[in-house]
């Protein structure tokens, strides 16, 4: 039986999805503060791709990659708790203001960093900037094929994966070699719960930033318990050049924000059958359209 | 969407309990397993911490998955194809959740890839699943039968089947037929011993088999020929996974909790493996595999009670007429006051109970490793009659307590309660099975009576009289004192009499005196280490004091001469 190396490309996101009237500040921006930061949830779509990889190919490996701040370390551990295998944390003020193509700059470099992989798997797009850049960009930096918009993993063969891909007016099944960058929709089914042992073992996981401020009477467990210490990295660690990152590798610039109030609605095209249906209903129930 | 733990304080507040820290030190042996382990806990801050965190997923599952799926189970129900149980899809997509998330033999030792959870935090995820979907929490309640085997079984049968509940495989427990119900004494399912091929057959029918057709059974059959009573009877698995041979002839079509799949079962030359020693089936097994499953029951009742309480509250608040909303009113808001402070004694009753027997039951397996101390054997002795005596208290009060919180929630509803627009029909209806099912209200007051008759529940009260409270609380304990003394004058009147007739006639009244004071000092020291529940410790107490002021009259002025009257002819 193969074994792959599979990368998650996660981000911790601010949640656009239950916005407050304090949302945004005055000068347009968002609110980090007023917001709780989550998972992006089309990342946890490609993480669950990522797990039933892992499921169909034991032995196979997850780990996480995620640029942010040092409390990004949080997502990290909210994959380790559904079953990822590790996760490196990618923070440095250099970083601050990178666009997507400074991101994907520092994302490319730390992924050489981690080694070989088979897959690396990505959400389609981040809730807070709706890009639906940075996979794609990462795929160019490194050279290899990327598959958009993924909804399932069919099938692979010695050198080819094939991959069903959800698109507006239908699905497309595509297949491409590999090492390849799929980059992967809300539609693909949920992310699985955390575990309920993994939470027990990698609660206490940190980063040696975080460390600084946990109780004395618990620091001795990261040495009886190695895979508890989340690999932090900064510029120097992944050989990046300074000057492609953070603002200075940016070259979009943020001219003027302004209030859109939506007009047509993101299609959604379903199956005429129970499964559907029974999709269709919940979301109406669940945005309130219903009941 | 909500989360059930952390939406509902009253959960954290009953998980932190001060007894929590004896029984974690029981539960976890000095935390030997954290060597060898990578997820067992330190110490007990570091399990206490684990509890929360599991039950917060727990409720994260409820609110998202479960709690959504209800109404759907409800209206396609299980089906039986080629004489095995399909679930409805709800129920599949539940099982699935649970299953990844591991929440299947929490209570287990984490040799057999358990979690080691103490039974009042099984308890908490039991009382929330059943807020979430009453019928549901019977398929996930079922890994109580993993404990009977936990506690009964051959070493090498546990290494067998335990791990297989900790993966996910579900239970059931075989237990009632056609003519054995309240009265199992009279099982009939036939057990044979094959000496040739050194193995047990069983032939017979087995009725109202919750997930009759679950992976793993327990079945109570009568492997002594001859014999009648429950002396006759032993307890065997039954492996459905790698031996179907039992079929389901059909499933009962229920009034409440329709997506349980309820079977009738047909045993023919069926393998299966003894538990234990022949004939303790019923006079030992059967008892702690219904204890556990009372409390089960017990916990079912406070969680579907919890759906309707908020359902009913809910509604009242949104609900105009006479233009205000119906809250409002006297008779409403008096409704839901007397239905929220019944709901939080119940469920104090329930966290109560679950602590003595997790005492009870951690003792009794270090019995099995090794020779308790003098002291620890007292103890055990002790908590032993506690959760003898409080485990029907519990399953009775608080199922007869949840009925009547569903149908006064049913009634804030008025007629569009009635109709199948909104959730508390569905609640109201799955409430009535619980004072019925795991032995009936008047078989619990059956057990309960002796633990009157001993003294057991009245030198609890002594003890909760004891405690030490806040000065401003004083006046409530006089009026429970006042309560103790009117209940003893009750017990000695019936008692002395020495007629059975006479006590069983009185019983429930007896038993619903002393749960009233019971509840009534538990609120009492909740209100004292949380001043939120002093709400609902002033509106239980003057109903508990009027009520047991009625229930005492009647007794009082009856005499042994009144029985007839009440014969029908």
């Amino acid at each position: 039986m193969k074994k792959f190396k599979i990368i998650v490309l996660a981000k911790q996101v601010p949640d656009t999805r239950n916005v407050g009237k304090d949302a945004m500040k005055e000068d347009g921006t968002v609110n980090r503060a007023a917001l709780p930061a989550i998972f992006n949830p089309e990342d946890l779509n490609a993480l669950e791709l990522a797990l039933r990889l892992k499921d169909r190919y034991p032995g196979s490996t997850v780990s996480l990659l995620t640029m942010g701040p040092p409390r990004a370390a949080e997502i990290i551990r909210e994959g380790l708790y559904r079953g990822a295998d590790t996760g490196y944390l990618l923070t440095d003020r250099a970083f601050a203001g990178s666009d997507t193509l400074a991101t994907s700059y520092a994302l490319s470099r730390a992924i050489l960093k981690m080694g070989d992989f088979d897959f690396i798997l990505a959400g389609r797009q981040a809730i807070d900037g709706d890009t639906a850049q940075v996979g794609p960009q990462v795929a160019e930096k490194l050279g290899i094929p990327q598959v958009t918009y993924a909804e399932e993993i069919l099938e692979i063969k010695k050198n080819t994966v094939t991959v069903k891909r959800r698109l507006e007016k239908g699905v497309e099944v595509v297949e491409s070699v590999f090492p390849v960058l799929i980059t992967v929709t809300g539609t693909a089914p949920a992310c699985r719960p955390r575990n309920a042992k993994l939470i027990m073992k990698y609660k206490r996981s940190t980063t040696i930033s975080e460390r600084q401020n946990i109780s004395e009477d618990y620091i001795s467990i990261y040495d009886d318990r190695p895979f508890l210490n989340i690999p932090e990295w900064n510029v120097g660690d992944i050989d990046a050049e300074p000057e492609r990152l953070g603002l200075s590798g940016s070259p979009t610039k943020v001219k003027k924000i302004e209030n859109v109030v939506f007009q047509a609605k993101e299609a959604k095209v379903l199956q005429d059958d129970d499964k559907s249906i029974d999709w269709l209903m919940k979301e109406l129930i669940r945005n309130h359209t219903l009941g | 969407m909500p989360n059930f733990f952390t939406d509902n304080p009253d959960l954290r507040f009953h998980l932190n309990h001060p007894l929590m820290k004896k029984i974690v030190a029981l539960k976890e042996r000095n935390f030997v397993d954290k060597d060898s382990y990578d997820y067992a806990p330190v110490d007990f801050e570091d399990t206490m911490d684990s509890y929360e965190k599991v039950l917060e997923v727990v409720g994260e599952i409820c609110g998202e998955i479960i709690a959504p799926n209800a109404e759907g189970i409800d209206q396609e129900g299980p089906e039986v194809i080629n004489n095995r149980v399909k679930y409805a899809r709800g129920t599949e997509e539940n099982l699935d959740a649970i299953r990844k998330a591991g929440l299947m033999g929490i209570t287990l030792p984490r040799k057999y890839g358990g979690l080691n959870f103490s039974i009042v935090p099984y308890t908490m995820a039991a009382d929330m699943v059943s807020r979430a979907d009453a019928a549901f929490v019977n398929i996930w309640g079922l890994q109580d039968c993993a404990e009977t085997i936990h506690e009964f079984a051959s070493d090498e049968q546990k290494d067998r089947y335990l791990p297989r509940f900790c993966q996910g495989e579900t239970g059931s427990m075989a237990l009632t037929e056609p003519d054995a119900g309240s009265d199992l004494q009279s099982v009939q399912l036939k057990a044979t011993y094959d000496k040739e091929k050194d193995q047990w057959y069983l032939n017979g029918v087995k009725r109202f088999i919750t997930n009759g057709d679950g992976d793993i059974s327990l079945v109570l059959a009568r492997s002594e020929e001859g014999t009648k009573d429950g002396r006759g009877l032993s307890m065997f698995i039954y492996d459905n996974r790698n031996n179907h041979t039992v079929k389901v002839r059909r499933i009962e079509h229920k009034l409440g909790i329709t997506g349980s799949p309820t079977c009738e079962l047909v045993y023919r030359d069926t393998p299966a493996e003894l538990v234990g020693s022949r004939r303790m089936g019923l006079i030992r097994y059967v008892i702690s595999l219904m204890n556990g499953a009372r409390l089960g029951i017990a916990a079912q009742s406070v969680g579907i009670a919890e759906a309707a309480y908020r359902e009913a509250l809910e509604y009242a608040r949104e609900r105009q007429q006479f233009g205000k909303a119906i809250i409002e009113f006297p008779p409403v808001y008096e409704m839901l006051s007397v239905m929220k402070a019944k709901l939080d004694a119940s469920r104090s009753l329930l966290y109560e109970t679950a602590r003595f027997v997790d005492v009870y039951k951690a003792y009794f397996h270090i019995s099995k490793e090794r020779q308790l101390e003098k002291e620890e054997r007292q103890e055990m002795k002790k908590y032993q009659q506690l959760a003898e005596a409080y485990t029907p208290l519990a399953k009775g009060l608080s199922s007869e307590i949840c009925n009547r919180i569903a149908y006064d929630a049913l009634q804030i509803h008025g007629g569009s309660g009635f109709m199948k627009d909104y959730p508390i029909e569905r609640i109201y209806r799955d409430a009535r099975i619980t004072s019925i099912y795991e032995g009936t209200t008047q078989l619990q007051v059956v057990a309960a009576i002796t633990g009157i008759a001993r003294g057991t529940l009245l030198q609890q009260i002594r003890e909760y009289e004891e405690m030490k409270i806040k000065p401003e609380l004083h006046t409530y304990r006089r009026v429970l004192v006042s309560m103790t003394e009117e209940f003893e004058h009750a017990t000695q009147k019936v008692h002395e009499t020495e007629n059975k007739e006479f006590i069983d006639f009185h019983a429930r009244r007896l038993v619903e005196m002393a749960g009233n004071i019971i509840m009534g000092y538990l609120l009492l020291l909740d209100t004292n280490r949380e001043s939120r529940f002093w709400k609902s410790l002033e509106v239980f107490v003057r109903h508990a004091r009027s009520e047991n002021r009625e229930k005492a009259e009647f007794i009082m002025i009856s005499s042994l001469n009144d029985l007839g009257r009440f014969k029908q002819d």
